[in-house]
């Protein structure tokens, strides 16, 4: 017997960042809002504290912070054709659970995508022409422009207190930010934060080859702020415990410090906890969503009806539900038809280090997750592609966010896995190597998206989601062409020898490489290739919007936070200033 | 070092170099850096243990291995991180009883894994982990194994028999997997073991392992420490205080040292 809840306006499945932002807005507007939260209850004071927060083994080895995959996971194959095995252990990335989200645990970059990445197929078609790229590079665009999401980046970049230094403002360059960055109307709102040694080497170096270094966009804030609603951040401490830590000193921005409060003091509001959404429930004659299902804590199935259902999961979760609920049609890549669960992508990463041999101390632990110098000038909008094959970029940067040993210790190539060579190697290089990382786009492919798996069911018995992934070959030439790049940086910067980390292999499962995931449930402008219209509203369910990555139809050379949240402001006012008076399809097909 | 510097004296120098440090070095903030580096008592990041090499290692209560279980990690973990006459190896750093205590808890347990079949335990690498066994039925079973394979190839002797190099040649055939065991792919062990061991090395002592902090030590790690934002603009200034543990009972205060009423200091003068 399913048990039946009060009705109310709006039912936010999941508790993180979109969720804290939509449950905040709306609440305010005046609609009864339930946020529905796999995991627990979580505050800075008292489960974010000293000393116990500062375990490497806890937290980013044992994934405190991360989701149970005993209770649902993914199943993952790299190609259509192959069998997906279920992802047994986190690893490649680390989605969250509990309040907050990963908003808690991350390491606070915070980088606005350049303007053309919302028109990037007109971009491409315009500035390269039609023939450009091949049939398998499905880029779209997303149906907003940089423009008009603008204030929204801003409001959001207000609202956790990011520390930078901007780079157009306006159209007026800035010296001392990133100078390809779209025009901002308004400075960040804090000072960048300090540069350690690796962010000053890499910098002088980048500078000296003819790039535009600058500090990288921080939502370890810098000085004692106060946000639009009144919430106060302290300076970041660079203790070199972000991610996947909670902050102790309430200096990096998250839903609890910034936003939550704000929303839990509203009386429309409700954060409830242990709430395992299992699917939408939705009206097949009036299309329209009706509600959610969800196993609570002691394990009952529970129906709460509402008028709005938002989908504020995670980036794999929010398609996944939707094709376990049934709703829009599956993506299947042998016909290449279907929307839910296409254009997944995710994020094409390299790395190098160089190796400065006993000649600096780095002091790697002094830390913080967004420090670090970086250079936008191979991103996609910075550079030509032409000749060259593939469409996107990257940023390139010297991040120190941490020297935790168990994870961080690197070792030039050649050296052995173990044994004394590996001891001695750790020892000499551990405080005198400075490591850099490319953070290259991801394109759309079509063998890449998520599926329901025909075989593997998680605790409640659903069938668990499919990943079907690989680098694509794009991606693959684009990795080549930068990290070439960012190797001849690294070898200016005076080490004795450096180490890169080419992309040369299958995407596998198992190493932690980013949580950037994206795409699955995509915005755009044609109901027969997105899932949501430009207010992030589903084209078959007017009552129904998703959130977050999951909308993105590429992803971009940049880290997607700062991205979701001015989405995630923009789909708000669209809820609250059109849809609530009228209720209906807010872009007619 | 003879002369030790008045806080005052520290705090003008750090004064100096914080300023300087965001533009390229000089002799001047070379020299504050210098005196900064110098003030930090007593130098205890980069100094090993006390430490008797060859002395018999104390093993501490088994919550899972049995004691021939344990003779074999123990043998096989110093293999992979050994001893050096000044620095101690896995065994001396107690990565036997990290181990131990991971394999008897919910790691072992395979707490947060999924371990529903079907199985297919020959699955590409891309796919990860894909055996049946929790982390602890993994030992336990890799280790029987393991040893079957040394008496039936080393003239019935155990693997914590072996002279160094043989030890090394078996845990390199299980790496490579030209060494099969009957039930798993060998290198799914070794890797797990060689992960186990680094973790055991450097993760926090009150795990078990990291005895006395070596690891840190070792490498110039200082621990659980809360803030390092007036000392981060300091290049090449070795950070030469005692790491903390988050066990240390005084590590709470020593977060909070520095950043009181009075403001800002760098904290790098006393503990």
């Amino acid at each position: 017997m399913v048990l039946r809840m009060k009705p109310v306006d709006v039912a936010l499945v999941g508790g993180g960042l979109t969720a804290a932002i939509l449950g905040k807005e709306l609440a305010e507007a005046g609609l009864t809002v339930v946020a529905l939260e796999r995991g627990g209850m979580r505050q800075t004071v008292p489960d974010f504290q000293s000393p116990t927060m500062h375990d490497e083994l806890k937290f980013d080895v044992r994934h405190a912070y991360a989701q149970d995959v005993s209770v649902q996971t993914l199943s993952f194959r790299n190609f259509v054709g192959q069998q997906a095995l279920p992802m047994r252990q986190l690893g490649s990335f680390l989605p969250a659970e509990g309040v907050g989200g990963g908003a808690v645990h991350w390491n606070g970059q915070t980088w606005r995508f350049q303007p053309e990445w919302f028109a990037l197929r007109s971009w491409v078609n315009e500035r390269y022409g039609p023939d450009f790229l091949d049939d398998d590079v499905t880029i779209q665009d997303w149906g907003i422009t940089y423009e008009e999401l603008e204030p929204y980046y801003t409001f959001f970049e207000k609202v956790m207190g990011i520390s930078g230094a901007p780079g157009n403002v306006k159209g007026q360059i800035q010296v001392g930010g990133n100078p390809f960055e779209g025009p901002r109307s308004e400075p960040y709102p804090n000072p960048p934060m300090k540069q350690s040694q690796s962010g000053y080497l890499f910098g002088q170096a980048a500078a000296q080859l003819g790039y535009h270094p600058f500090p990288v966009p921080s939502a370890n804030v810098t000085r004692h702020y106060t946000n639009p609603f009144g919430a106060k951040i302290n300076p970041c401490m660079y203790c070199g415990f972000c991610d996947p830590f909670g902050c102790e000193h309430y200096a990096k921005a998250s839903p609890q410090v910034c936003i939550l409060p704000f929303a839990l003091a509203n009386k429309n509001f409700e954060m409830r906890t242990h709430a395992y959404v299992l699917r939408v429930e939705w009206d097949r004659q009036a299309k329209v969503a009706t509600g959610v299902t969800y196993v609570d804590a002691q394990g009952r199935e529970v129906f709460q009806p509402a008028n709005m259902v938002v989908l504020c999961a995670f980036a794999h979760h929010n398609p996944i539900l939707m094709l376990q609920s049934g709703i829009g049609q599956p993506y299947d890549p042998a016909t290449r038809t279907g929307m839910v669960g296409r254009n997944y992508t995710y994020q094409t990463m390299t790395g190098a280090e160089v190796f400065y041999d006993g000649g600096k101390v780095i002091n790697p632990f002094m830390a913080a997750g967004a420090l670090g110098t970086a250079i936008d000038d191979f991103n996609n909008g910075s550079f030509d592609h032409t000749g060259l094959g593939f469409i996107g970029g990257g940023y390139i940067a010297a991040y120190q966010t941490t020297g935790r040993p168990i994870y961080y210790h690197p070792v030039p190539e050649g050296t052995p896995r173990w044994g004394l060579g590996w001891k001695q190697a750790v020892r000499r290089h551990y405080n005198s190597t400075v490591s850099l990382s490319f953070h290259g786009s991801s394109a759309p492919h079509p063998n890449n998206y998520l599926g329901l798996d025909p075989t593997y069911t998680d605790a409640f018995g659903q069938p668990l989601g499919m990943l079907t992934y690989d680098f694509p070959y794009n991606d693959r030439l684009m990795a080549r062409y930068i990290t070439e790049k960012m190797a001849g940086i690294a070898q200016a910067m005076g080490g004795k020898q450096i180490g890169v980390g080419w992309l040369d292999d299958h995407y596998s499962i198992v190493p932690y490489q980013t949580t950037h995931n994206t795409g699955g449930a995509i915005m755009g402008t044609d109901p027969k290739t997105s899932v949501v219209n430009r207010y992030l509203q589903s084209w078959d369910l007017h009552n129904l919007w998703v959130m977050g990555s999951s909308v993105f139809p590429q992803n971009a050379g940049y880290n997607p936070t700062d991205t979701v949240g001015a989405l995630a402001y923009w789909a708000a006012d669209a809820m609250i200033k059109q849809y609530i008076k009228n209720p209906g399809p807010l872009v007619q097909t | 070092m003879t002369e030790k510097l008045s806080r005052r004296d520290l705090l003008k120098a750090a004064g100096v170099a914080g300023v300087a440090a965001t533009v390229p070095e000089t002799a001047s903030t070379e020299a504050a850096h210098q005196q900064v580096a110098q003030a930090n008592l007593p130098p205890a990041v980069g100094q090993p243990p006390a430490y008797v090499p060859g002395a018999p290692v104390e093993r501490g209560v088994l919550f899972f291995l049995n004691d021939e279980e344990a003779r074999f990690i123990e043998a096989a973990v110093e293999r992979l991180i050994p001893a050096e006459p000044e620095w101690p190896g896995a065994a001396w750093a107690g990565v036997l009883n990290f181990i131990d205590r991971q394999l008897a808890a919910a790691y072992g347990a395979g707490a947060r894994m999924y371990l529903k079949g079907p199985w297919i335990p020959d699955a590409p690498p891309q796919q990860g982990y894909q055996l049946r066994y929790t982390p602890a039925q993994l030992y336990r079973i890799g280790i029987a194994e393991v040893r079957a394979h040394v008496t039936a190839n080393y003239g019935g002797r155990e693997f914590w028999d072996l002279n160094a190099p043989v030890m090394d040649e078996v845990l390199s055939g299980l790496e490579s997997g030209s060494i099969q065991l009957p039930s798993m792919p060998s290198p799914v062990f070794f890797e797990t073991l060689l992960a186990n061991t680094v973790e055991g090395f450097f993760a926090d002592p009150v795990y078990g392992g990291n005895r006395e902090m070596v690891g840190w030590r070792m490498v110039g790690f200082p621990g659980a420490y809360a803030q390092y934002v007036d000392l981060v603009e300091l290049y090449n200034v070795p950070f030469t205080r005692p790491p903390i543990s988050i066990g240390d009972t005084g590590a709470r205060h020593a977060y909070l040292e520095g950043h009181t009423q009075a403001g800002h200091t760098h904290g790098a003068q006393k503990r």
